[in-house]
């Protein structure tokens, strides 16, 4: 298991290497530059703040500049937010951020394997239409058309939450954690109804019913931990959709959130927030696959994490 | 010797996107306490069908109970709620399955899949029910069991699996044992141990066995009876020798022909030609006529019905007739009725031999 660990700490290190380095170049080849729309600036003194900030380099000379900054844990300075560390203000924005991403995954995941069990365990009855019908609507609904009719209804027409902005507290936070959670729920609960179904058609329930288990026994204690081995191998892809869903829902809404500062900087140019950014994400998706990798070797023991012998 | 198990009639139909497909067509046994009874036939012709609706294990939404009774000890178990059935499942009656590989559940250790009957029917606490286990899995042969019983399933080889699928079954000194062609998917040197130990099993919990099979050599060695089973129907019942070496059904015949043996002198291996009749359209008459070299007219026409051979044989085709032309069995079969006493071509003193 610790050689597993290390081993994959490396490999992670390694890809995160990678990301850096293509964002890196990515940036550059961008047209213009933070300073290019201050247009106000002469020529001569656009130069002078190059100099400053070290655009006027050879490209790999920033590069390896940024690279060396990057390995002491410094994301450089925005050229936007008066000039605070671009780390500083990640942290500053991270709390609603991963507030909303949690609340929406745990959300979607867990109304999801709920509805997904009561498909499966009432196969071809209302309760397995009307899940199916949840999810064709989570899956074909993009979270903001959602958010949208969320704001609608129960904020505008029902006055039950804030129609936007972060200042209610948890209250605000909960429309775009609906809003979020739709896409983890259809996918959840399609993944569990199918894998429910097989299982319980599996020779080991029918040796479980063989030992006098009630029904109840046997969705609980025999099938869902099996059910749940293809869930969680999507649990990854699951969280970075909701990283890029959140980027949206957080305009919606007006919350300041990372994926919402992530879109400002975008827009001006902002290129070590837009850096800076870009890495924590990578960094929060290598991190959660990870964990999930060793999700999965908890939940099946097929799987359970060796070192390997090559 | 007492009747544990007694199947009347008993007929039972799936519910098909194509058709009713009648799997179960009158079906009569009993089951007597002690002894090992060997189901035989071909893929299709119901014998797992059979034991399945005894354990009441077939999809309720697709199978049918269309006329019949199981007894179980005076209770018909196809009249039992589902409540009731829960209660004799792993308790009176077990079952042991085909596949060692998929049958147990590969996320459970192997101690809590054989722990579950034992807490469930037999009301210990969990130390006493994992001592239970690990006595269990001594009696099946599983060396170490105090340390393998944390293990799971993927840990084990086939032969060890089916050693604790029966330790499984076993849990609860259930008074028939249901075995689902217990040996088909494991190798043959696996097989021969894996009967063995129930062999010995039997004679130490002194429990009834049904033995479902088609392999006629694993018959020999187990069966105290043997019940043929063709086309949804039991076409002849007897003893393991009446069946053996006196067979009086042409699929009887076939059957034991097509099985190969080291002391013919003939080449080939005789293979019964056609295929098992369409369950969904079943044949008016006696099922195997139309792949029978001894069908008679009325065979087409009219299913016969039970022709009694001795006190503890019978068979179901016409060929026992009174009316009956008499005809040459197979020469095989011919060999094999030398052999036995009271059969037409017997000869010499001696008994038979497997």
């Amino acid at each position: 298991m610790a050689k597993y660990i290390t081993r994959r700490v490396f490999y992670m290190f390694i890809t995160f290497f990678l990301i850096a380095t293509a964002t890196f170049f990515l940036m550059k080849a961008l047209p213009g530059s933070p300073i290019s729309s201050a247009s106000k600036l002469s020529p001569s003194q656009l130069a002078v703040v190059e100099a400053k900030y070290g655009l006027d380099q050879p490209i790999p000379v920033q590069y390896a500049k940024y690279m060396l900054n990057l390995a002491q844990g410094d994301l450089g300075n925005s050229f936007q937010f008066k000039n605070a560390s671009v780390t500083d203000l990640i942290i500053d924005r991270l709390g609603p951020s991963m507030l909303l991403g949690t609340q929406g995954l745990v959300l979607g995941v867990a109304l999801g394997i709920l509805l997904g069990m009561i498909a499966a365990l009432r196969q071809n009855t209302v309760w397995d239409y009307g899940s199916t019908f949840v999810a064709i609507i989570g899956i074909s609904i993009p979270s903001f058309v959602f958010a949208t009719f969320l704001q609608y209804w129960l904020a505008v027409k029902w006055e039950l939450f804030p129609v936007a902005l972060w200042k209610d507290g948890w209250m605000s936070s909960v429309l775009p954690s609906i809003a979020l959670a739709m896409g983890p729920l259809a996918t959840a609960s399609r993944f569990i109804r199918t894998e429910m179904i097989e299982v319980l058609s599996s020779d080991y329930i029918t040796l479980a019913k063989s030992k006098g288990a009630t029904g109840f026994e046997i969705a609980f204690k025999h099938a869902f931990r099996n059910a749940l081995i293809p869930l969680v191998t999507v649990l990854g892809p699951l969280a970075a959709g909701l990283l890029t869903g959140s980027l949206v829902i957080e305009q919606i809404f007006a919350i300041p959130g990372i994926g919402e500062q992530f879109v400002k900087s975008i827009m001006s140019n902002d290129f070590s927030i837009i850096m800076g950014t870009t890495l924590f994400f990578s960094a929060f998706l290598i991190v959660v696959i990870f964990l999930v990798d060793v999700l999965y070797g908890i939940i099946d023991p097929r799987i359970r994490l060796s070192g390997g012998k090559d | 010797m007492e009747k544990i198990l007694e199947v009347n009639d008993l007929e039972l139909s799936f519910h098909t996107f194509a058709g009713e497909v009648k799997a179960i067509r009158g079906v009569n046994f009993d089951l007597k306490k002690g002894e090992t009874l060997a189901i035989v036939g071909e893929s299709g012709s119901g014998k797992s069908v059979t034991t399945k609706a005894i354990m009441r294990l077939l999809p309720e939404s697709s199978s049918e109970f269309k006329n019949g009774q199981i007894l179980f000890n005076g209770k018909d178990l196809t009249k039992l709620s589902d409540k009731e059935m829960q209660k004799i499942r792993g308790k009176d009656i077990s079952m042991i399955f085909q596949d060692p590989m998929t049958s147990l559940n590969p996320t459970m250790t192997i101690g809590n899949q054989i722990m579950e009957p034992i807490l469930k029917h037999r009301k210990l606490g969990k130390a006493e029910a994992r001592k239970v286990a690990i006595d269990l899995l001594r009696l099946v042969g599983m060396p170490k069991p105090e340390a393998r019983i944390k293990q799971y399933p993927h840990q084990f080889s086939g032969g060890q699996r089916q050693r604790i699928v029966i330790a499984i079954a076993l849990a609860c000194n259930p008074q028939i044992l249901i075995a689902d062609e217990p040996t088909t998917a494991l190798d043959v040197t696996i097989q021969a141990q894996i009967l063995e130990l129930m062999k010995d099993l039997q004679k130490k919990i002194d429990t009834s066995i049904i033995f479902i099979t088609h392999d006629l050599g694993v018959v020999a060695n187990v069966a105290d009876r043997v019940a043929v089973m063709y086309g949804g129907k039991i076409v002849e019942i007897g003893t393991v020798d009446e069946i053996f070496y006196n067979p009086q059904h042409p699929y009887t015949w076939g059957l034991l022909s097509s099985m190969p043996s080291l002391d013919t002198a003939e080449a080939k291996l005789y293979a019964i030609p056609g295929t098992p009749p369409d369950l969904l359209n079943p044949p008016k008459g006696d099922a195997f006529a139309l792949r029978s070299d001894y069908a008679l007219k009325i065979d087409l026409e009219q299913a016969p019905s039970f022709f009694k051979v001795s006190e503890t044989h019978s068979a179901a085709t016409w060929l026992l007739h009174p009316d009956a032309p008499e005809v040459e069995p197979p020469l095989a079969i011919v060999e094999r009725m030398k052999k036995f006493p009271g059969s037409r071509y017997y000869e010499g003193t001696e008994g038979g031999t497997y």
